[in-house]
């Protein structure tokens, strides 16, 4: 296993500039996931990890060598394809060792080594299937016993559950993260479910227009999202957003005086100047309904628009100064349509953004971190 | 009487004229084979005494007997099969390489180099013969089967690299990218696991160029003009002699020369059965 390092890499097509210089280190053992919308760049920088599209300029090395002009085959990786990309005219078993076999290594190992991860992914009945006799599921481990069986220095995942359903997707996660802790191997996945990204990561690196947003744990990601985009792409139901103005009272207590007048009180935040337009960023779960419509309990009043039950929780999607909002609760509301009810904000918990840089302006009290690119 | 849906009647007239489109369209593609191996078997004397009858009053091999040991026809044969055999490898070979290079990089030039090999196929074959002789006599390549084996495979190259790059096109580029990270080069990669995937694609190529090589008269007869490099399409046209047509002679060098053409697709058949990269990737 070793470590990743990434310095100012750069990826162009002719006057196009597909990622603009990477930075990101990756530990020894770590599980990173690239997250990002389609066309962000994630996937080419995996392909240029695997050697598999040239770097234009900066350095990657793996385990400590630049490996900028190694090709595919020297760079010591394995990679897990979407489409899988097994080789139809070989058995399972024959999939799995190619790898062996053109190293020349020796074929009690190669039969050892099949063995033991065949029966690790409960592939040992299969090993004489060829690909086509396989389902999705299937298919997909024997794609991630032919990267396992090389022990490779680094792992790489090109979004290798997208072909499945939802329910073996869930499973899958699982598996490979337990897989992960059990092999400690360096793992570089790229996904677009940002689901897979909490759930598997060590460090989520979210990626958008070529560029890196944020490099963090996913709680650190999703409690403190650097800038609009982040915000907006990581967490189901997405947050809510509401453009304003901030204000600061003599007390020293800050708010945000939304367009229809309603004021919102935040945390004084960073940086923050008085009447500057800032955008008001709330998930849903951060919003409490404070009283039907008959109440009085202050709180904003808000339209009742739409009630989504989830099952466990219950989506009331509302509107507030012309905007939609999405508010999560565990209770099982009964609102009628386009009547009104109160809500509230979590004042600890939402966010204000720069409106025009997109920038996350974090409370006074919150410590400076460096986590933001 | 229950006429709609799947009533027994009429699904026997369904299949009924379902089997008898094919047959007559079988009947049709195959009657002028039939024809040629009837005359071959009419000895000489009744070809044109017993006027049209599908089958003459008395076969003979006489016709076989003399093209196989009292003509040239061995000979030109043994020549068709090498120009044919050569051009086939050889451009297969060139088509391989080109069509996926065509298939799977971006170069400077390609749509250049694809619209060139496009207007080589636009030209009546006629309009070239006087150039390329010209060309080939002072090498020394006229009255030869390597100036044959080269303008066919000139010829034949541009349309068996389309033919190529189309099943290039249908094998997912993940493919040889997992060989290449498995251990291999990009050139190991498609020799190890491309190829042996398109071999549908090989044979199709290979049958389609030995046989447009096998039976192509306009070149070789204006070029070759020895009997030694003479190949079989010009030698059946020695039976056209000046007075008559030898037609039973010719046609049993017809029937001869159709042997090698269906040997090698019986050779090849099976690799045609398409299907091969199923389950390669999610589909």
């Amino acid at each position: 296993m070793a470590s990743i390092e990434i310095s100012n890499a750069v990826k162009s097509y002719g006057a196009v500039d597909v990622l603009h210089g990477i930075d990101l280190d990756i530990q020894d053992g770590e599980f990173i996931v690239l997250v990002g919308p389609s066309g962000c760049g994630k996937s080419t920088l995996l392909r240029m990890i695997a050697g598999l599209e040239d770097i234009t300029s900066g350095a990657i090395s793996i385990g400590g060598m630049v490996v900028n002009e190694l090709q595919p085959k020297d760079r010591d990786i394995a990679m897990v394809f979407q489409s899988y990309a097994l080789y139809p005219h070989m058995s399972v078993a024959e999939n799995m060792s190619y790898a062996l076999t053109l190293r020349k290594t020796a074929k009690e190992k190669i039969a050892d080594a099949i063995t033991n991860v065949a029966e690790v992914l409960g592939l040992t009945a299969l090993l004489e299937r060829r690909p086509k006799a396989l389902s999705g599921g299937q298919r997909q481990r024997v794609a991630m016993g032919r990267a396992i069986v090389r022990k490779p220095q680094a792992f790489l995942f090109d979004e290798p559950l997208s072909n499945l359903d939802a329910r073996l997707r869930e499973q899958m996660r699982t598996e490979i993260r337990k897989l992960h802790r059990r092999l400690g191997a360096t793992s570089v996945y790229v996904t677009h479910d940002q689901i897979e990204a909490m759930t598997m990561a060590d460090r989520i690196v979210a990626m958008h227009d070529g560029i890196i947003q944020q490099v963090g744990s996913p709680v650190e990601i999703y409690d403190r999202p650097a800038n609009i985009f982040v915000a907006s792409f990581i967490g189901s139901p997405a947050m809510n957003f509401l453009k304003g103005a901030y204000e600061i009272a003599q007390n020293g207590t800050a708010g945000i005086r939304l367009t229809d007048g309603s004021f919102v009180p935040v945390l004084p935040a960073r940086g923050a100047t008085a009447n500057q337009t800032v955008t008001l960023g709330a998930r849903p779960e951060h919003i409490a309904i404070t009283a039907d419509e008959n109440g009085e309990n202050g709180g904003i009043p808000a339209r009742v628009e739409l009630i989504e039950p989830m099952g466990l929780s219950t989506l009331v999607h509302v509107s507030l100064a012309d905007n939609p909002v999405k508010i999560f609760t565990l209770d099982r509301p009964d609102f009628a349509v386009d009547s009104f009810i109160h809500i509230a904000f979590d004042m600890e918990k939402i966010h204000v953004f720069d409106t025009e840089t997109e920038l996350r302006l974090p409370p006074e009290n919150e410590p400076h971190t460096a986590q933001s690119a | 009487m229950n006429v709609s849906g799947n009533s027994p009647a009429r699904k026997l007239v369904y299949w009924g004229s379902h089997y008898l489109m094919i047959g007559a369209f079988v009947v049709f593609a195959l009657f002028p084979l039939y024809w040629l191996l009837k005359v071959s078997v009419t000895p000489n004397d009744i070809l044109y005494t017993e006027g049209v009858r599908m089958w003459p009053s008395r076969t003979t091999w006489e016709n076989y007997f003399f093209v196989l040991t009292q003509s040239n026809f061995p000979h030109y044969f043994l020549n068709s099969v090498i120009v044919a055999g050569t051009t086939a490898i050889v451009t297969t070979m060139v088509a391989a390489v080109t069509g996926y290079s065509f298939s799977r990089f971006a170069f400077r030039g390609k749509v250049i180099i694809v619209a060139l090999m496009l207007i080589t196929q636009m030209f009546p074959l006629v309009m070239l013969i006087a150039p390329i002789f010209k060309i080939l006599a002072p090498l020394g390549l006229t009255d030869s089967l390597t100036g044959l084996i080269i303008v066919y495979t000139a010829f034949n190259v541009p349309f068996a690299t389309f033919l190529m790059q189309s099943f290039f096109d249908g094998i997912p580029k993940d493919l040889e990218e997992a060989a290449m990270i498995d251990g291999n080069t990009r050139f190991q990669a498609f020799r190890r696991i491309i190829l042996s995937l398109t071999l549908p694609g090989v044979a199709a190529t290979l049958g389609f160029v030995f046989t447009a090589a096998w039976s192509e008269l306009l070149f070789a007869l204006m070029l070759v003009s020895s009997e030694s490099a003479s190949t079989f399409p010009v030698g059946l046209l020695s039976f056209v002699s000046k007075f008559s047509v030898d037609f039973g002679q010719m046609m049993a060098a017809g029937v001869l020369a159709l042997i090698p053409a269906c040997a090698f697709f019986l050779l090849i058949q099976r690799y045609l059965v398409q299907g091969l990269t199923a389950g390669a990737v999610k589909g």
